[in-house]
């Protein structure tokens, strides 16, 4: 009988020791409520803690960062194109006590972030033309394939004045104070996904495939003009090449013809009536063929004779 | 599990409460030893399997790549290196052993089926909207990619946020379509390092922020690419470019064929003149040379070397010529002897 009652104690101790300790996680915070109403501090550092056992209650609530999904849904943009957009969230319990007592648990809480955080991601990108939203900054873009010149100002894209990064960083502010009330901190709101609705990616294709088309007779009609460039090149390097050359040719001939006159002037100079009469005779070698009919007449030098002989005295 | 639990707690009470365990298995002993009969038999074995278990989770092993971290009552306490190590209890001390050599990886727009010698992909509708981004000229764009970390930092891996891959996955989306949203679509398909080195910056600076205890390892881009109706009229762009080439290299190679050519021709027409120059001054200083030499000698007997030369050349012009009529210097009128048309006809 001893025993007996040893262990009824022992078991006592056990139900009781189990029903008071509890343990906070390093992921953890808890509330500790009495029949339901929250009593003291909540619990914010990790370790063992105790409490009246069955009267009281450990609630555990996440202390590490959570996140949150949105709903994938389409949202016109202020130029009214229909956008596929993805949102998260991350966000974190900072008050329990106001977490426990306003939404009590974790499926509540998602229900209140997805109501706050899809209404105000609605309303910004719905305040915006898509640049905005797409864009985060102005910096200047390649838009053209490399090696072909340069056209600016092609796209009516736009300025950007906003950028996604301060489309995301509003969202945050408009939701955050709606939160507050409920222990919740909103750390961050990010676009995971943002893409055209079907539709409009049909067109956008196709506007994509007229770019390119154009881009492409850019670039055929360039290796046209270019070509006929090198052709032109060609064409004044020929006329400039044969002119220089038939120039000089000119030159060196009429130098030539200079030097030959003068050669001649100079050695006939001498007897200018001995030069005619050789030169007659040359010319007459040289002009006279079986062509030429020859009308002589005796009194010509060479036929005198034929009328007869005189003497030297006579003459 | 329950049942272990239980027996835990209560060997837990009773060893804090009785101020050390070795007492108490005593008295244990004892009971077993003198009272055999009157204590059930069953008692002694859940007494000692208790105490098995508890024995064995006082040491544990941590793998070579891994860190052992170490909780009291929730708490962390300290963080253990690879090898054997010992804790409390468990229900005092718990152990996770996190791998912070591992480099894990995360792929994004496509999944490795089956890695191999030929890796092979899925990349079908259900990624592809992982991989669909818009570009900064609202362009819609292909990017596949791949993240690659480490974890870093185990206390905060484990402690700080609560779902790290979920966080990393969500995180990396919204890093690279903030990158690629700032890019055209060109610089999208053509500077794919410049974007993984810009977005590994970004998710690193969110991923310390958010306190994941992670770090990028390498941010690698697949390739990347227009989405698949659009293709053609890329290749279209791309086969442009390359008929610009061609168009400016048969030109280039028309010029160098002609040009070269018309530089010979040019010399060609150089030396031919140059050719002239020298035959016609040498052929004036030859005819000049010639005729001072017979001007030389004429000078010494003109009338005589005169009559000479005149005679010389009718007796060679005169065998040359085809008629020859000679006519009487009184006769006046010549006309009426002379059919002249008929000497056209050569001989007649």
């Amino acid at each position: 009988m001893r025993y007996k009652g040893l262990l009824i104690l022992l078991a006592l101790v056990v139900v009781i020791g189990a029903g008071s300790a509890y343990v906070v996680d390093e992921t953890e915070q808890v509330v500790v409520t009495q029949f339901g109403k929250p009593i003291g501090e909540p619990k914010k550092e990790p370790g063992l803690y105790f409490k009246l056992p069955i009267v009281q209650q450990a609630n555990y609530f996440p202390k590490n960062l959570l996140e949150w999904d949105g709903d994938a849904g389409q949202i016109p943009t202020l130029d009214k194109t229909f956008i596929w957009v993805d949102t998260f969230a991350r966000w974190k319990i900072v008050d329990p006590l106001k977490f426990f007592q306003s939404v009590g648990n974790m499926t509540g809480a998602m229900g209140r972030l997805d109501d706050i955080i899809d209404s105000a991601v609605r309303n910004f990108v719905t305040s915006y033309p898509l640049i905005e939203t797409v864009r985060t900054s102005n910096r200047e873009m390649d838009t053209f394939e490399m090696g072909l010149d340069q056209v600016k100002d092609t796209s009516p894209l736009g300025e950007v004045k906003v950028g996604r990064s301060k489309i995301t960083r509003e969202i945050l502010e408009q939701a955050q104070p709606k939160l507050d009330k409920f222990g919740i901190e909103l750390v961050d709101v990010k676009f995971k996904l943002l893409n055209y609705v079907e539709e409009v990616q049909k067109s956008v294709f196709n506007r994509m495939i007229a770019e390119r088309k154009q881009i492409a007779e850019k670039f055929r009609s360039e290796g046209k003009g270019e070509a006929r460039k090198i052709e032109g090149e060609m064409e004044r390097e020929l006329k400039q090449i044969t002119s220089e050359a038939y120039r000089v040719a000119q030159e060196t001939k009429g130098k030539a013809d200079g030097e030959a006159t003068r050669i001649y002037a100079q050695a006939y100079a001498k007897d200018p009536e001995f030069y005619s009469f050789v030169q007659t005779l040359d010319t007459y070698k040289e002009t006279m063929d079986k062509e030429t009919s020859l009308i002589l007449s005796t009194d010509s030098e060479f036929l005198k004779l034929f009328k007869g002989y005189q003497d030297k005295g006579q003459k | 599990m329950a049942w272990d639990w239980d027996k835990l707690q209560q060997q837990k009470r009773s060893s804090g409460g009785a101020g050390g365990a070795p007492p108490q298995v005593g008295e244990v002993i004892n009971k077993i030893k003198g009272v055999r009969g009157k204590f059930p038999a069953l008692w002694v074995i859940v007494i000692l399997l208790v105490l098995l278990y508890l024995g064995s989770s006082c040491f544990y092993t941590v793998a070579v790549d891994e860190v052992g971290i170490v909780q009291r009552f929730g708490k962390y306490v300290r963080t253990t290196p690879p090898g054997l190590n010992f804790k409390l209890p468990s229900g005092i001390e718990k152990v996770t052993n996190v791998k912070v050599r591992y480099v894990y990886k995360e792929e994004f727009g496509f999944r490795t089926i089956k890695a191999d010698v030929r890796t092979r992909y899925a990349s079908g509708d259900a990624y592809l909207n992982e991989a669909l981004m818009l570009t900064g000229d609202l362009n819609v764009a292909v990017v596949p990619w791949i993240v690659q970390y480490r974890i870093t930092n185990p206390y905060d891996y484990l402690f700080k946020v609560r779902n790290v891959r979920n966080t990393l996955r969500d995180l990396a989306e919204a890093a690279m379509r903030l990158v690629v949203g700032d890019r055209s679509i060109n610089e999208v398909i053509s500077k794919r390092e410049e974007i993984a080195i810009q977005a590994q910056q970004l998710l690193q600076k969110e991923l310390d922020a958010a306190e994941t205890g992670i770090s990028i390892t390498t941010i690698e881009m697949k390739r990347t690419n227009v989405p698949e109706p659009v293709q053609p009229s890329f290749n279209e762009v791309n086969q442009a470019v390359q008929e610009k080439e061609k168009m400016i290299y048969q030109a280039r190679e028309e010029y160098n064929k002609r040009v070269p050519q018309a530089r010979g021709d040019a010399d060609k027409t150089i030396k031919e003149a140059e050719g002239y120059a020298l035959d016609r001054v040498n052929r004036a200083k030859g005819d000049a040379a010639r005729f001072l030499s017979l001007y030389e000698e004429y000078v010494k007997a003109e009338d005589v070397t005169k009559r000479r030369m005149y005679l010389e050349a009718m007796r060679d012009i005169i065998p040359k010529t085809g008629q020859k009529y000679v006519v009487d210097s009184d006769q006046k009128n010549l006309l009426p002897l002379l059919n002249l048309t008929r000497t056209k006809g050569g001989q007649p």
